[in-house]
């Protein structure tokens, strides 16, 4: 169903530059060469009927409603599936045309259960507006012959009904699932009469392969599949576009409402990141923020053993910065820091970041990216000159060898996911480095890679490596590009590096586990493609060599030319909504809003202007710094605002242990997270509908997030920062968010062109926007390199330090999966749980066969910083050795078992490769037994806290 | 904080810039990096190591950290 009020112009519109002049119905009207007649009309402001057509799918000419006539062509031809031509003069409308039409749609209702004044599609009904469009008034045939009627509906999705007795087989739906989302999960089964849609094999939804993308809901023009909350709420009223809080896609959405009350997102089609596509965490899964777990109330403690005590905001804030204040007279101003988190705004992780700056008068502030995409920060800064990613989401779409690299895109940003996809069935050669077979490898119709280097986890660098080994010593590398764009002598050093014998396909192999030959090809079709694009994720970064594997796919770009234009780049999958966001806004220690170091005196003066305060010139701590300190008894006091370091941190032990020894935690979050059931003060969040601010997505798309209802706790977040900046002494006055942005904007060369007017008039900005840019800057590095030269790195493989023995045999690796997001804070609380309730650990049937285990049995996952207990999934995905599981559920302590180690140049921890012995077990693990015992300690101190007095 | 951490630390950034040719330029290399993004007491922690000796730094480690003090 589309949103209300919205066009739809029935077919895609054409990319073709030259335009076309013909008539309709007497107008004049220009179009694109290539754009349908339906869509040459709807531009025109004129409205054909139409049932099987949409302008999100190709046009399909099955229901024959938008027939029109075309002078001097022969009989009526569908205007979905006809081309304008110079010249055509076509008539949408007489007596003719209405008479066809109004028997088609007679054949239609003669069929349709005619119960519109209760249907849930009442008033948001396609095939009604198109039967009250043809003026269809009578059904000659009666409704007494053989019909649908008595079909049975599907209600498995939990979030969409599918009601076979409203549907015309259209085929929109199973158009979708084809071109859209790219699933093929729908068909149309039988024929004539018994032509219907089947998901699967004629099962139930949610036994199908159907990823509850909501494509098929979207693109349904009735009641047929429906959300289950516009059935339990009724039509939304009014809408506002916003952008979603999930992956860092950054789709663009229509928060459809009934006064504040949310009915449903629909997916914005002119949203630039995602046009009008969704996957089911954002489409589905907002139901989290109005769940019964909100906390709207703040509370303090004095201690973590004692209930909660529910106060006014004016008490928790006072609480909090005499506590802070406390701290730094005792232990000094370094004592205290603060963590910003990529699920809140550009303006209220700015806003955290100048208050430790400016408020607690050090640079310990850090952000959630260090536990992800910190190296990738590290390594395109260091070669590039930039600390983000090179192009749009769309230029996938020029490529022709699309090179997958530790990323699960199908799962962890599944949006993109079907737009590769979409490139793929074009014709797009595929690469995938992955140590397990992800969707895109295999299981998805119509999409297999030609290569899988299946390496073994930790051996990225020498894999990537050894790709630059092929590329330079068989002469394919475009020494042109790297002589013209690119430091010379850092080229030069780098080809003798990687030419080295040792980095040859043949000779890391056996450290790989990847056959030589297979390499080689792969190197191969990436170097000679035409245009040739890397896609990356947290497979890369979450390594000891994290940030060198970074460099050394920004090498590959270089070397082959594959910088500067569509179709090419370097794009780094960010995990979060706003990773990119959180990390252009100063959340690191060692630098500025812009990625400028602190120790930059004329940067810093900048600053200390703007904001009036002295500030310091040395980097603050990092998370797992502060930890350490935490533990040393040097560091005591912690602001973390939307994060949940208790779960998603490596090794839960230690980080339990941090927390524990800090006098003053602040947690300011939606929900009682893990990590605050170790504080002291509780400050009630707001969720992304109930505030305004800014998202950056991974293509450095700054997008609009617009408040749509009431913050439940009264307060956005921006607002309580704000608040304890003032009761720390250090003042801010700001009325809106668009106030922020405008300082941002003021102190920032990449963003000094951004304004709340200019999103809005545009959609979405990608930065850098500035006097350069006025309109952003969609690809980076087109003429020349942020940093002028572009720098190649020497990129030495160093193995991890985490070994497999005869103790821990096996290599435990981590991921997430698709109706799960992060920590699970949100989607836990949704009906994604009927996907994935549980952490599960898959297994290869050869080592389960060892070991002794059977699908679905309890095994106890042992490394040597813990061990935890979850079910066992014997699948072939995995290699031998190696096992793999998720993080979304705290109970599951995936990261209990996973260790210290860390990228050697930002601590981004090295989740990817823990080594671990596992056994069949009975029970869950001691720390499990013990953490539920202090979980649910925890929630009775919840459950019995002191309510405020009214 | 743990000095083994540090050490750890330390050696993990001299392993990365050991593969560059110069010696003075690793050296350089890893001094630049602790500069850039570690603590002050961090910084204190690992000068205080090798002034006891710091036989557990690597070698360019070790001449990087000389170089922090002054």
């Amino acid at each position: 169903m589309s949103a209300n009020n919205e066009i739809d112009y029935g077919t895609p519109a054409s990319a073709a530059e030259n335009q076309i002049t013909l008539q309709i119905d007497g107008h004049s009207v220009t179009v694109n060469a290539g754009t349908s007649v339906m869509r040459a009309a709807a531009e025109a402001g004129i409205s054909i009927p139409k049932l099987c057509a949409t302008d999100s799918l190709e046009p399909f000419g099955s229901c024959r409603m938008c027939l029109v006539q075309i002078e001097g062509a022969r009989g009526y031809p569908a205007s979905c599936t006809t081309p304008v031509a110079e010249g055509m003069k076509v008539c949408t409308q007489n007596d003719k045309l209405a008479t066809i039409r109004r028997g088609i749609a007679e054949l239609y209702i003669s069929d349709h259960p005619l119960d519109c004044l209760t249907c849930a599609a009442n008033g948001d009904c396609e095939l009604q507006d198109t039967v009250g469009q043809v003026g269809l008034r009578e059904v000659r045939y009666g409704f007494d012959g053989e019909n649908h009627l008595g079909a049975e509906k599907d209600t498995s999705n939990p979030y969409f009904t599918f009601d076979p007795s409203k549907c015309i087989v259209c085929s929109r739906c199973v158009r979708a699932c084809e071109e859209t989302q790219g699933t093929f999960a729908l068909t149309i089964g039988g024929r004539g009469f018994e032509s219907h849609v089947s998901p699967g094999q004629d099962q139930a939804f949610m036994e199908s392969e159907c990823v509850s993308c909501g494509a098929c809901v979207q693109a349904c023009p009735t009641a047929t599949l429906m959300e289950k909350s516009v059935i339990d709420h009724g039509v939304p009223e009014h809408s506002t576009i916003t952008t979603c809080a999930y992956c860092g896609v950054g789709c663009s959405f229509k928060a459809e409402m009934k006064g504040e009350q949310l009915v449903r997102m629909v997916p914005d089609k002119n949203g630039q990141a995602n046009h009008g596509h969704s996957c089911v965490k954002g489409r589905f899964a907002f139901g989290y923020a109005t769940h019964k777990d909100r906390i709207t109330t703040p509370m303090v403690r004095d201690k973590i053993s004692d209930a909660w005590r529910e106060v006014s905001w004016e008490e928790a804030i006072s609480f909090a910065a005499e506590r802070l204040k406390q701290i730094q007279a005792k232990y000094g101003k370094d004592a205290v820091g603060g963590i910003t988190s990529s699920r809140c705004t550009n303006e209220e992780t700015y806003l955290v970041q100048k208050l430790i700056r400016a408020g607690f008068g050090n640079n310990n502030v850090d952000t959630c990216a260090r536990v992800c995409h910190s190296p990738t920060g590290y390594g395109l800064k260091n070669t590039f000159g930039e600390s983000s990613g090179t192009q749009t989401f769309d230029s996938v779409m020029k490529a022709d060898v699309i090179m997958v690299i530790g990323a699960n895109p199908t799962d962890g940003h599944p949006v993109f996911g079907s737009l590769m996809k979409r490139r793929l069935r074009q014709g797009a050669k595929l690469i995938v480095v992955d140590p397990r077979s992800i969707d895109l490898v295999r299981n998805s119709p119509h999409v297999k890679a030609d290569y899988h280097l299946k390496l073994r986890p930790g051996t990225n660098v020498a894999v990537v490596t050894a790709l630059a080994h092929v590329i330079v010593t068989e002469g394919l590398a475009d020494e042109a590009f790297a002589l013209e764009r690119c430091d010379v002598e850092s080229f030069s050093k780098w080809k003798t590096f990687v030419s080295l014998p040792q980095n040859s396909p043949e000779a890391v192999a056996d450290i790989t586990g990847v056959d030589a030959e297979t390499l080689r090809a792969a190197a191969r079709l990436y170097a000679t493609a035409p245009n040739g694009a890397i896609y990356y994720g947290l497979g890369v970064t979450e390594h000891s060599q994290g940030s060198t594997t970074v460099i050394g796919i920004a090498n590959l770009a270089m070397a082959t030319g594959n910088v500067g234009r569509d179709g090419v780049g370097v794009n780094p999958l960010r995990g979060q909504n706003n990773v990119q966001g959180s990390c252009d806004m100063g959340s690191f220690p060692h630098e500025f809003v812009g990625y400028r170091h602190v120790s930059d005196g004329e940067t810093r003066a900048q600053f200390e202007a703007a904001w009036g305060v002295t500030l310091a010139s040395e980097p603050g701590l990092r998370i797992p710094n502060m930890f350490a300190a935490a533990i040393d008894g040097t560091f005591k006091g912690l602001y973390v605002q939307g994060e949940d370091i208790a779960q998603s941190d490596p090794d839960t032990q230690h980080v339990h242990h941090a927390l524990r020894e800090l006098e003053c935690l602040i947690v300011q979050d939606i929900f009682l997270n893990e990590t605050a059931k170790f504080a002291h003060v509780f400050l009630p969040g707001s969720s992304f509908l109930e505030k305004n601010g800014t998202f950056t997505n991974a293509e450095r798309r700054i997008s609009p997030v617009r408040k749509v209802m009431t913050p439940l706790a009264g307060k956005e977040d921006w607002e309580v920062t704000q608040d304890l900046a003032n009761a720390l002494g250090y003042p801010m006055h700001y009325s809106h968010p668009a106030e922020i942005m405008a300082e941002i904007a003021s102190l920032t060369p990449q963003f000094a062109g951004v304004t709340y007017e200019k999103i809005d008039a545009m959609g979405s900005i990608q930065w850098p926007c500035n006097e350069d840019a006025p309109n952003g800057t969609p690809i980076m590095h087109t003429d020349q390199f942020v940093r002028g030269k572009g720098r190649f790195m020497l990129t030495e493989y160093i193995p991890t330090q985490e070994r497999t023995n005869s103790k821990y045999p096996l290599i435990l690796t981590t991921g997430r999966i698709l109706s799960q997001y992060n920590v699970g804070a949100q989607t836990r609380r949704t009906e994604n749980v009927a996907w994935h309730d549980e952490d599960r650990l898959e297994i290869h049937p050869h080592d389960a066969e060892v070991l002794g285990i059977a699908d679905g049995d309890w095994v106890g996952v042992k490394s040597r910083t813990g061990e935890t207990v979850m079910h066992a999934v014997i699948t072939d995905r995995m290699q031998p050795g190696v096992v793999y599981t998720t993080f979304h559920f705290p109970h599951s302590g995936a990261n209990v078992i996973t260790t210290d180690n860390s990228d050697w140049a930002t601590n981004c921890p090295e989740y990817k490769v823990t080594a671990v012995h596992v056994a069949k077990v009975a029970q869950p693990s001691e720390w499990q037994q013990q953490y539920r015992s202090f979980s649910d300690n925890q929630q009775s101190l919840l459950d019995n806290r002191i309510t405020a007095v009214e | 904080m743990e000095k083994s951490n540090l050490i750890k630390m330390a050696n993990d950034i001299g392993s990365f810039f050991k593969s560059e040719p110069d010696r003075a330029l690793a050296i350089q290399g890893v001094e630049q990096h602790i500069r850039n993004f570690w603590e002050p007491r961090m910084r204190k922690e690992i000068i205080e190591y090798l002034e006891k000796g710091g036989t557990e730094l690597m070698d360019i480690v070790a001449e990087a950290v000389k170089k922090l003090v002054k």
